[in-house]
C-alpha cells in the first residue's frame, strides 16, 4: 500500500489516520532548539467532516487513502439507501448510506448533480452543489405588493429543507438557495 | 512552468538593505567578515541535524561553525560570516533546505555579553523593543500537560522534552525572548557552567514565536568535545541514521588552542521575515526549494 512520509505532506493529500480517511488541510514543520523535528498537521476527516489536529514525529508515514471525488446524478431513495448514477456515460449506479448523506439529505433533488466521495469504492460523503433551485412546497400566503418591507417567514422546500424567505414568496415559487449557509438567494428565473 | 520568484522585488530590495545593515553593524564594531567553505570534508554529528553529502568531496555545511573555529584557533580576531547553509529534509513555512546564516564569534565574550550584542543587532534590524529572558525549564513547564503525538514506538525522554519545548515556545507571548539555561545534554558545542555543570552556556532568541538565533559560550576543551561527538555518533548508530566521521581538523584546532569566545548563528531569512511581517520564507527568498 502506498504511503506518505511527513516530508511529502501537503494540503490535499488523502491519508488514513486512525483508520479514517482524511485530507491534509495544513502541515507545519517544527524543530525547536535543534531537537527532534515534528509535523503539526490539520486533517479533515472525510467521513465526519470534522477537523483533526495531530502532532506527528517527522519521518513517520501515513498510509495513503484510496479516495476519489465523483460528480454523480441523484436518482432516488429506497428507504435505506440513496442511489446515484455516474455522469460519465457509464450509467453505473452507487448506493450511499444515510451516514454519507448527512447534511446533504435536505438538499436532494432528482437529476441534480452531487459530488460523491468514494473511499475504497464505497460512498462516504455527498456534497450538494453550492447553489440549488428548489420549489416552495409549504409557506404562509404571500403578501403581495409589499416587496420593499423587510421581514421573513419560513418556507419548506421540495427537498425538505426549511429556509427563511421574504414575505412575498408564494407556495410554488422556485427559489435559488445557497446550500452552504442554507440561505435564500433569489427567486429562480422561470423557464 | 513556475519560473518566477516566489517573493516580490520589494522583498529582495529589503533583503539587500538588511544585508547592508548587518554589515554596517559589524563594521562599526570592528568585527571582520570572513568566507569559509560551503563544502567541508566533515559535518555535524548532532542527531537532529542532517547534512547533504557532496559525493567525493564531503558535505554542504549546515553552519560555518567548524571552519570559523579553525580560523579563531589560527589567531583570527572576532569574525562574522553571511552565507548559505544547508540542512536535509527541512522544508516548511519556516524552513528551507538552503538558507542564509549570519554567524559570528566574539573573542573574550561570555554568553551573556553575546546575548546583549544579539539584542543590539536585532534592534538595529527591527527597531528597539524590550527583550525578556526565560529558562529552558520554564518553557518546558509552559507546555500543556497532555501532549499527544503519533510516533512509531513512542518518543524517547529526550524527544518528549523536545516536543514539550516546542509546545511551550508556542505559549510565549509575542515579543523578544532569550531562552537560557539549556540542559547539559543540549549543550552541543557550548561549555557547561563551571558552577552548575548540569546547565549549558547556550541561549536561543525567539521573536514573535520565531526562533532566530542559537548561541554558545564555546567549548574549548577538545577532550570533552570529542566525547560529545562520540556520543552523537552512538545515538546516530542506534537510530539507524548515517554516521559522519568526527571532524579531526576541528578537534586538532580546538586542541591547539581555541581562544575563549562566544558564538551565535542567526537565521538571516527569518530576521527578514520579521522585518517584513512575512508569514512564510517564500515571501522573503526568491526561489524556495520547490521552485528552485
Amino acid at each position: 500500500m502506498a504511503s506518505y512520509s511527513t516530508n511529502e505532506f501537503k494540503p490535499g493529500i488523502k491519508v488514513l489516520l486512525e483508520g479514517e480517511p482524511c485530507a491534509i488541510l495544513e502541515n507545519e514543520f517544527v524543530k525547536p532548539g535543534k531537537g527532534q523535528a515534528f509535523n503539526r498537521v490539520r486533517f479533515r476527516n472525510l467521513k465526519s467532516g470534522r477537523v483533526w489536529e495531530r502532532t506527528i514525529k517527522s519521518g513517520e508515514s501515513l498510509e495513503a487513502a484510496d479516495v476519489l471525488d465523483l460528480d454523480m446524478e441523484y436518482l432516488y431513495e429506497d428507504g435505506e439507501f440513496w442511489h446515484f448514477m455516474k455522469t460519465d456515460g457509464s450509467y453505473e449506479q452507487l448506493a450511499a448510506p444515510a451516514s454519507a448523506l448527512a447534511e446533504a439529505r435536505q438538499w436532494l433533488k432528482e437529476q441534480g448533480v452531487y459530488q460523491v466521495t468514494l473511499w475504497n469504492d464505497a460512498p462516504i460523503a455527498v456534497s450538494p452543489p453550492n447553489f440549488l433551485d428548489l420549489e416552495v412546497v409549504e409557506t404562509d400566503p404571500g403578501i403581495r405588493g409589499d416587496t420593499a418591507q423587510g421581514g421573513t417567514k419560513p418556507a419548506k422546500l421540495s427537498s425538505g429543507a426549511v429556509v427563511k424567505v421574504p414575505l412575498f414568496i408564494e407556495q410554488g415559487d422556485v427559489l435559488r438557495v445557497d446550500t452552504r449557509s442554507g440561505e435564500y438567494v433569489s427567486r429562480a428565473k422561470s423557464d | 512552468m513556475d519560473w518566477a520568484p516566489s517573493c516580490t522585488l520589494a522583498a529582495l530590495a529589503a533583503r539587500a538593505e538588511l544585508l547592508a545593515t548587518v554589515r554596517g553593524f559589524f563594521q562599526a564594531r570592528g568585527v571582520m567578515e570572513v568566507q569559509t567553505g560551503i563544502i567541508g570534508a566533515a559535518t555535524v554529528t548532532e542527531p537532529a541535524v542532517e547534512s547533504i553529502a557532496v559525493p567525493g568531496l564531503g558535505y554542504l555545511q549546515t553552519s560555518p561553525e567548524y571552519q570559523m573555529k579553525r580560523l579563531l584557533a589560527a589567531g583570527a580576531p572576532s569574525i562574522y560570516q553571511l552565507g548559505p547553509v544547508f540542512r536535509a529534509g527541512e522544508a516548511g513555512r519556516r524552513h528551507n533546505p538552503e538558507f542564509t546564516m549570519l554567524e559570528w564569534y566574539r573573542l573574550g565574550f561570555d554568553d551573556r555579553q553575546l546575548m546583549d550584542e544579539v539584542a543590539a543587532l536585532v534592534a538595529a534590524a527591527l527597531g528597539p523593543a524590550p527583550v525578556d529572558r526565560v529558562t529552558y525549564a520554564d518553557v518546558v513547564a509552559r507546555a500543556p500537560a497532555d501532549v499527544e503525538v503519533q510516533a512509531t514506538g513512542g518518543l524517547s525522554a529526550r524527544e518528549l522534552l523536545d516536543l514539550r519545548f516546542a509546545n511551550g515556545l508556542d505559549t510565549l507571548p509575542p515579543g523578544r525572548w532569550f531562552i537560557t539555561d539549556y540542559p547539559a545534554d543540549q549543550a552541543a558545542l557550548a561549555r557547561r557552567r563551571p558552577h552548575d555543570p548540569g546547565v549549558a552556556a547556550r541561549f536561543e532568541l525567539v521573536v514573535d514565536g520565531l526562533e532566530i538565533a542559537n548561541g554558545y559560550h564555546e567549548l574549548t576543551d577538545s577532550r570533552e568535545q570529542r566525547a560529545r561527538f562520540e556520543r552523537d555518533q552512538a545515538a546516530r548508530r542506534a537510530a539507524g541514521q548515517p554516521e559522519h566521521a568526527t571532524d579531526e581538523r576541528l578537534l586538532a584546532a580546538i586542541e591547539s588552542g581555541l581562544p575563549d569566545c562566544s558564538g551565535v548563528a542567526l537565521g538571516f531569512d527569518r530576521l527578514l521575515m520579521l522585518k517584513l511581517g512575512a508569514k512564510s520564507l517564500r515571501e522573503v527568498m526568491p526561489f524556495p526549494i520547490d521552485i528552485a
